[in-house]
């Protein structure tokens, strides 16, 4: 088993060294079923502008409402990758257009909420309670989803969801176990081992329920981590160069953590600074190196779990868009739909899925933004029945009040 | 002023007799179990903890006199505080100096070598974002920083340090809880371009003044400073219909590039476009008065940005407030129903602020977080409610609202004690203050702020921090938590030492359970503390204790 692993991964590394697309895909079958579904949540917080990350090229409205950030149609100097005719991908997100090209990207454009804030605190919330318009909902729908097959996975284990984070996101809140931690390897109390046992000790009668509780999740995933530290000698070695950024730096963990094959099922990263209304720049400036560092570390990611990704699926998700027109200062406000993105071996991927509202003023949301014809819950939805194998159900408990529906999926995975 | 100078006195002399004060405490009677967690929850609440000796004088005070005391930070002589601080230079220096001698050759020397080096990542969102992080793993050392970089880093770094000494030292407690409650509500970023050259002077000027004082005086110190109208883009913020640039002063109109500027007036807002900007608007209405409920929509968001167009600044020269006429957006408003005439030109804004702070919206919003800040992550409706209508009455003195919720019958309710988790600026200032620690420097202190999750003037969405409990208990800050502990128990916070560390073991920690914890503390709390051997466990059983973590 662990020098096939080696093996396929070298494969993969060596078939991207030579311009070629990794095509864990086609390993899906061999390796189906005996390995636990990773889902890796990444939340661009800030909205990012979709609009200049997946760009509608084909849209004369496009150019017309952004005379100074658009991104050039392809072939131009700066121009956006062509992915269909009508979509390109923005010059800097390069790194993923292999992925694109193997089929194992997928976009869905001009999705989001179908409530209309434009407030970052509100819109995140939504996103990640999984709730649009309800602020009382106390759980995130990564931790409902934990909930909701607990029962299927033995003893509790906090490692099952992780945000690389030093607070635990709104998604990941709830009472199913959970972790958020900056990294692996600094995982731990510093000190003898009689102080750990004291805190231990100390945490683990307190009439604090709270407190006892995180402390008892933190404590248990410090043995899991230690027993896998004493079982390989050290840390997975890096396989890939990720971002010196937080972000790339966030992918790594995932990376190692995933590979230490201690019961990982849903990882939470952050990637932030994505709220430009000034200078946003277009081929270069700011939106394009934050999309740099974002392509680099999710392909970082592909690279380093090789034949892991037909396990793996990574979805990108913003609390909502920009809007169409540029502002003043030749940046973007607060708009409304935006783009998400999937990447791994069940995707079906190649595509830009959802339907297309267009952009001439009258086909905007409230005149000034791109619509939403996608409800993120939809694409949620999917990703844990088809990717993590819950039931319709199971998925119904993670999103309260809101009936999924097969129907309405976009068939973005390989049911 | 003969009323300041007897209670002066009585502080001074409350400051002076502790041991009679103790005395006069444990004898005062054993009901003071119930009294003393009293002065502890006051001083966990209003206070960034209780430092030895600090029950006894709140208790020797009275709660209510204290408390009085703290409204009126005037009166209490803070000169201790003042010699701790007094090395730090740049604390005092205007916004202009700090640009043009700290900030500006940094950013002088950087364009320097990218003439030389060529381009790199965009001057925008680069910086030194904290004065005291580690280069990131895997990179190589960066080289030694410039004479320059230093001093650039310097004015966040004194700035930093003078927070965490002012909640650890200062005698006006009150003042600098609400200080870190209202810069949090107006919440400013360093790492964005030159914003931190300008927080040193918006927290001491906009901020600290206006604490207990009156909110439109705060919301207009806070709209015309540098710091705000930088972060939240509003000096960008042009009217649509600003004539065209060679007619003018030079603003660049349409979608061409910048030409070479002819005079001054145009060099100063070159690159400069028409069309608004809405993001200090929406904020404004969402975050710093009506709340995000509090009944506006986007035609609202609009029409408060088209008010605010023209105030402006130049972010290199002086980066001053100033309201350029050519750059307002003229033509008449509607903000909240209310119509703003054609005309007004700097008016339009003061209108909008004047009809914002007056709002029930405000009031309610204000008082909400007052009362969360204070009482409760989910506050009583009834007290937000007396809060809200002691605003409106008072035309919002902020003074009056705080005295409302920290004098209620809800803030003091045996029920609300310890329900609140500290944040990790209070948990580790209350920290300092329990162990009487002698912070030389408060930088490690920085870095631990920025390790449990709350790196100060670093939180870049406007929101600010949060208040609830929920964001603050998370594994990795609580595993954090104790790690910083262990450290200030043993000594490994370079430049800061705990008090009591060369005495007996058994000293330190009965010590430690009646001042850090009140003696109120769980079983298991109290045999683990038991069991410690040495003075570094015993600080970091309790400092690292669940109840510790609460306030």
């Amino acid at each position: 088993m662990f020098p096939r692993r080696i093996f396929l991964r070298s494969g993969a590394m060596a078939m991207i060294s030579l311009g070629c697309a990794p095509s864990f895909l086609a390993r899906t079958i061999a390796a189906a079923g005996t390995r636990r579904k990773l889902l890796v949540a990444i939340f661009q917080r800030g909205a990012v502008d979709g609009l200049n990350m997946v760009v509608p090229f084909g849209e004369a409205d496009y150019y017309r409402a952004r005379p100074s950030i658009a991104i050039p149609r392809p072939g131009r100097e700066g121009g956006a990758i062509d992915l269909d005719g009508f979509f390109g991908l923005h010059p800097r997100m390069a790194p993923l257009e292999p992925l694109w090209r193997a089929g194992h990207l997928a976009i869905i454009h001009a999705s989001g909420s179908h409530d209309g804030t434009r407030s970052h605190f509100d819109a995140q919330d939504y996103m990640e309670s999984g709730t649009p318009g309800v602020k009382s909902t106390g759980d995130g729908w990564l931790n409902r989803y934990l909930q909701a097959r607990e029962g299927e996975q033995g003893a509790p284990n906090p490692l099952r969801g992780v945000a690389l984070a030093r607070q635990m996101p709104r998604a990941l809140q709830g009472p199913a176990p959970a972790l958020a931690m900056t990294g692996v390897s600094g995982f731990g109390i510093h000190g003898s081992a009689s102080a750990r046992t004291s805190f231990e000790a100390a945490y683990a009668t307190a009439a604090d329920h709270v407190l006892s509780g995180t402390a008892s999740e933190a404590f248990d995933a410090m043995r899991t981590l230690e027993r896998h530290r004493a079982a390989t000698g050290a840390r997975a070695a890096i396989a890939a160069d990720y971002p010196g950024s937080p972000f790339g730096q966030a992918m790594r963990e995932i990376a190692s953590l995933a590979k230490a094959d201690v019961g990982l099922e849903v990882a939470f990263v952050e990637s932030t600074n994505w709220d430009h209304h000034v200078n946003q720049g277009a081929a270069t400036g700011q939106l394009a190196n934050r999309l740099d560092d974002l392509a680099r570390g999710i392909a970082a990611l592909v690279r380093d779990l090789g034949d892991r990704m037909s396990d793996t699926l990574i979805v990108t998700m913003s609390e909502f868009g920009r809007a169409v027109a540029e502002n003043g200062s030749r940046g973007t406000d607060h708009g409304h739909g935006n783009a998400m993105m999937l990447i791994g071996g069940a995707v079906r991927g190649g595509t830009v899925y959802g339907a297309w509202p267009g952009l001439t003023p009258e086909q905007r949301f409230e005149g000034r933004d791109l619509a939403v014809t996608t409800d993120f819950r939809d694409v949620f939805a999917e990703v844990i029945v088809r990717h993590l194998g819950a039931s319709r159900a199971a998925a119904g408990q993670v999103f309260p009040g809101y009936a999924v529906d097969p129907s309405r999926f976009r068939n973005l995975l390989v049911a | 002023m003969c009323r300041r100078l007897v209670l002066l006195t009585m502080t001074f002399s409350v400051l002076v007799q502790p041991s009679d004060a103790a005395f006069s405490a444990s004898t005062a009677a054993s009901p003071t179990a119930s009294a003393g967690s009293s002065a502890a929850h006051v001083l966990n609440r209003l206070a960034f903890g209780a430092r030895p000796g600090d029950l006894e004088r709140v208790q020797a005070t009275g709660i209510p006199a204290w408390i009085e005391l703290q409204l009126h930070p005037e009166r209490l002589d803070d000169r201790a505080l003042d010699t701790r601080l007094a090395s730090f230079r740049t604390l005092a220096l205007d916004t202009d100096t700090i640009v043009r001698e700290y900030h500006e050759p940094a950013i002088l020397e950087r364009r320097q070598r990218q003439k030389q080096d060529g381009p790199s990542q965009d001057l925008e969102t680069s910086g030194p974002q904290d004065p005291t992080a580690p280069a990131p793993p895997d990179v190589p050392t960066r080289p030694a920083p410039s004479e320059a970089q230093r001093k650039d880093r310097l004015v966040l770094a004194e700035l930093s340090e003078a927070r965490l000494l002012r909640a650890v030292y200062s005698e006006r407690q009150l003042q600098e809880v609400l200080t870190d409650f209202w810069f949090n509500h107006f919440n400013v970023f360093a790492g964005k371009g030159p914003t931190r050259a300008y927080i040193t002077a918006f927290e001491r000027d906009a901020i600290r003044p206006h604490v207990l004082g009156d909110f439109r005086q705060m919301l207009g110190a806070v709209a015309e400073s540098p710091a705000m109208l930088f972060y939240l883009d509003n000096w960008q913020n042009v009217s649509p219909s600003a004539r065209q640039p060679r007619a003018i002063d030079g603003v660049q109109a349409g979608p061409t590039r910048p030409r070479q500027p002819a005079d001054r007036a145009s060099q100063l807002t070159a690159g400069m476009r028409r069309g608004i900007n809405e993001n200090y608007a929406r904020e404004l209405l969402e975050l710093h008065t009506l709340g995000v409920d509090g009944g506006y929509t986007q035609d609202d968001v609009v029409n408060v940005a088209r008010a605010f167009t023209g105030w402006t600044m130049r972010p290199r020269q002086g980066a001053t407030f100033f309201f350029a006429p050519a750059l307002h957006d003229r033509g008449p408003k509607t903000v909240l129903g209310h119509t703003i005439e054609a005309g007004g030109g700097i008016e339009d804004a003061r209108r909008v602020l004047d009809l914002l702070a007056a709002h029930p919206s405000t009031a309610v919003h204000i008082a909400r977080k007052l009362a969360q800040k204070f009482v409760s992550d989910t506050p009583p409706p009834a007290l937000v409610e007396r809060a809200a209508r002691r605003f409106r009455e008072t035309r919002g003195n902020l003074r009056e609202v705080t005295r409302t919720i920290i004098t209620s019958p809800e803030f003091h309710a045996a029920d609300v004690r310890r329900t609140k988790m500290k944040t990790p600026l209070e948990f580790v200032a209350s920290a300092l203050r329990a162990t009487g620690a002698d912070v030389r420097t408060a930088l490690p202190v920085v870095r631990v702020l920025r390790d449990l999750g709350m790196p100060l003037y670093l939180c870049q969405p406007p929101t600010g921090y949060d208040e609830a409990a929920d964001a603050w208990v998370s594994s990795g800050a609580l595993v954090a938590r104790m790690n910083f502990a262990l450290e200030l128990g043993g000594g490994r916070l370079r430049g800061i030492t705990v008090s009591g560390s060369g005495g007996q073991v058994d000293a330190l920690r009965q010590r430690l359970i009646e001042h850090a914890l009140a003696d109120d503390v769980s079983d298991t709390t109290r045999a683990t503390v038991a069991k410690a051997t040495s003075h570094e466990q015993v600080v970091a059983l309790v400092i690292g204790s669940p109840e510790f973590q609460r306030q």
